[in-house]
């Protein structure tokens, strides 16, 4: 990065080239440079700033206010905060949310990275493999509610008929909080698997080749490979993979579980995000859904942090 | 290559590890995309017929589809839809190029701190910003319109970070030809650097197109008006509205996840690529 930086700043052309402009004061050519560099930049940074730089800010703002209904707006403090304290409703949406997030990063990661390594084996075929596991990632969450909808429905779900025929009963999958919740979580494992293996597969190409050579030569087998080439080296992508999972999982989902549980049942799958929209757009509460928010943010900053330890942000600069 | 020359050394086993983990491969493709067969298939079976667990439709009827588009107004959701997603990508990407020109191309003073700035915007996720977002296009009269649909959805540093990756690794000397020349800095982005990435726009064109397409809670969120109605709000609104009238529903899932995946069989090395591109720092 900084070599890049040194790089561009070095002067290549020299300055005396200006060429004249024919209309207007003669601005110099470094000038140009930034006003040219100004209008460039002009509509993504208004754009970023307008829809999301001041909505970040704004979010903090009306956390502390209670707003009720088209423009009314009372500050109220820490009250929201308060409220967030004491409401049960939050606290199991948070619980809920953590052990999601527990369980979905670890298996999303694990499959991720097996079908990664696998894909990256030269088998026949191994083309088809790649498209078969990515292609569920291409189609909406809501379209992937419906169809898992159908294929887990107690009566009559796929699911449910192999099972029996495989001589298990059925059961209630989306039914009961516990099996809803399990079912949310391997539907995103199915759906984004595909996603972080050709990720993973990106990283793995990255290793230089004689690394591996050199392992095989000194007779190392599969798992000592992985366990001293591999995984070291891969530490960049995984930090990667870590982080955006963890963000995707805390933040995303709403368009699955709007559509596959509804939060049900029993609020088995309401996860935080979920919580916070139906507070904000189901009882018009933005002041108090935004400072349960503005909370979600935060542990999402100190999980990002945790992370950025303890893969080191994804360096392995000491590795040699 | 290479490694088939050392596998036969201590003879040749009936099962290799290669067929093992091919037959693995074969395993898991099946598993990811046996839902999406059961839903293909299931969608041109009856009314009678869609829960009875057979992969292949046993009467094979259109009629789902025939019924989808004249009973709800799919046609028209599946147009907001493409229309929103087509200028939202088209939008994007000229901005977030030219952006990604400037930062990775021109100098100026405070240049890296404002990508800096640009790129930290990447860790507010748009589910967590939704409630401020809906005020400031309800203040800006962006509710229940296109504009509305289309404008909040254009403004994402991801692109600009990729561009500006792939354009710090372009060569410079045609550029600098051509600032010697007198090309100013707009002939030089037009003539020059947009043709040169056209490989990177084609894969974040669909990248952006299929995330669009697929975009649901924005949409719910900013609009309720029947005429605007995207796709993916039509599919979650038919579901509850026809119960367990399988076949109708998974026919519109159908209609609505068939342009995504015939997009993706084209442009599979696009996509696969934007995807890399986006792991790689």
């Amino acid at each position: 990065m900084s070599s890049v930086a040194a790089q561009q700043r070095r002067r290549s052309v020299a300055p005396a080239q200006a060429p004249v402009s024919a209309d207007g004061p003669r601005l110099s050519r470094k000038h140009r440079e930034w006003l040219a560099a100004g209008l460039f930049l002009a509509p993504d940074v208004l754009g970023l700033l307008v829809f999301v730089a001041v909505p970040m800010v704004l979010s903090i703002g009306l956390s502390f206010f209670q707003v009720s209904g088209f423009g009314s707006y009372e500050w109220i403090g820490l009250g929201n905060y308060e409220r967030m304290m004491n409401d049960p409703l939050f606290w199991d949406s948070m619980k809920i949310t953590g052990l999601y997030v527990v369980i979905l990063v670890p298996v999303l990661f694990g499959v991720s990275l097996g079908l990664g390594l696998l894909v990256k084996q030269k088998l026949p075929g191994v083309g088809v493999f790649r498209t078969a596991l990515f292609l569920p990632y291409v189609i909406s969450l809501v379209v992937v509610g419906v169809l898992w909808k159908f294929l887990l429905d107690e009566q009559t779900g796929v699911v449910n008929r192999a099972m029996r025929a495989a001589g298990f009963g059925g059961e209630s999958w989306l039914g009961s909080p516990s099996l809803a919740l399990g079912c949310v979580i391997a539907v995103m494992v199915w759906v984004m698997m595909g996603y972080y293996m050709i990720i993973f597969l990106a990283g793995l190409q990255e290793i230089p080749r004689e690394f591996y050579e050199a392992a095989r030569i000194d007779g190392a087998g599969p798992w000592t490979t992985f366990r001293t080439i591999t995984w070291p080296l891969l530490r960049p992508t995984s930090f990667f993979v870590l982080l955006m999972s963890t963000v995707a999982a805390i933040t995303g989902g709403l368009d699955l579980i709007f559509v596959l549980t509804n939060g049900g049942p029993a609020n088995g799958t309401s996860l935080a995000i979920f919580y916070i929209y139906q507070q904000a757009f189901g009882f018009g509460e933005y002041g108090y859904a935004s400072a349960m928010g503005s909370f979600l943010v935060l542990i999402m900053v100190l999980i990002s942090a945790v992370i950025f330890k303890l893969t080191r942000g994804g360096r392995f600069d000491d590795g040699e | 290559m290479a490694s088939d020359t050392m596998a036969p050394r201590s003879g040749r086993r009936l099962l290799s590890p290669r067929a093992g983990l091919t037959a693995l491969a074969v395993v898991l493709s099946l598993i990811s995309i046996f839902p999406v067969l059961w839903m293909l298939t299931s969608s041109f079976k009856t009314r009678a017929t869609v829960t009875d667990g057979n992969l292949i439709p046993r009467d094979f009827t259109f009629d789902n589809f025939v019924y989808v588009f004249t009973e709800v107004p799919f046609a028209r959701y599946l147009w907001n839809s493409f229309f929103i997603s087509a200028v939202i990508t088209v939008a994007a990407l000229f901005f977030h190029s030219m952006a990604a020109y400037a930062l990775a191309r021109l100098r100026f003073p405070g240049r890296e701190k404002l990508f800096g700035a640009i790129f930290a915007t990447l860790l507010v996720t748009a589910p967590v910003v939704l409630i401020p977002l809906f005020l400031v296009a309800r203040e800006l009269n962006l509710l229940n319109s296109y504009a509305g649909l289309i404008i909040p959805a254009i403004f994402n540093a991801f692109g600009i970070f990729l561009l500006r990756q792939f354009y710090l690794g372009l060569p410079k000397e045609l550029e600098e030809a051509a600032v010697i020349d007198g090309c100013g800095h707009w002939r030089v982005y037009w003539n020059i650097v947009l043709p040169m990435s056209r490989p990177i726009l084609s894969a974040l064109a669909i990248f952006f197109f299929l995330a669009n397409w697929n975009a649901f809670v924005w949409p719910l969120v900013a609009t309720n008006d029947q005429a605007l109605t995207v796709v993916q709000l039509g599919i979650a609104s038919f579901q509850t509205q026809y119960g367990s009238n399988w076949n109708y529903i998974l026919a519109a899932s159908t209609v609505a996840a068939l342009p995504m995946l015939l997009l993706f069989f084209a442009f599979q090395r696009q996509i696969v690529e934007s995807v890399k591109t986006s792991g790689i720092k």
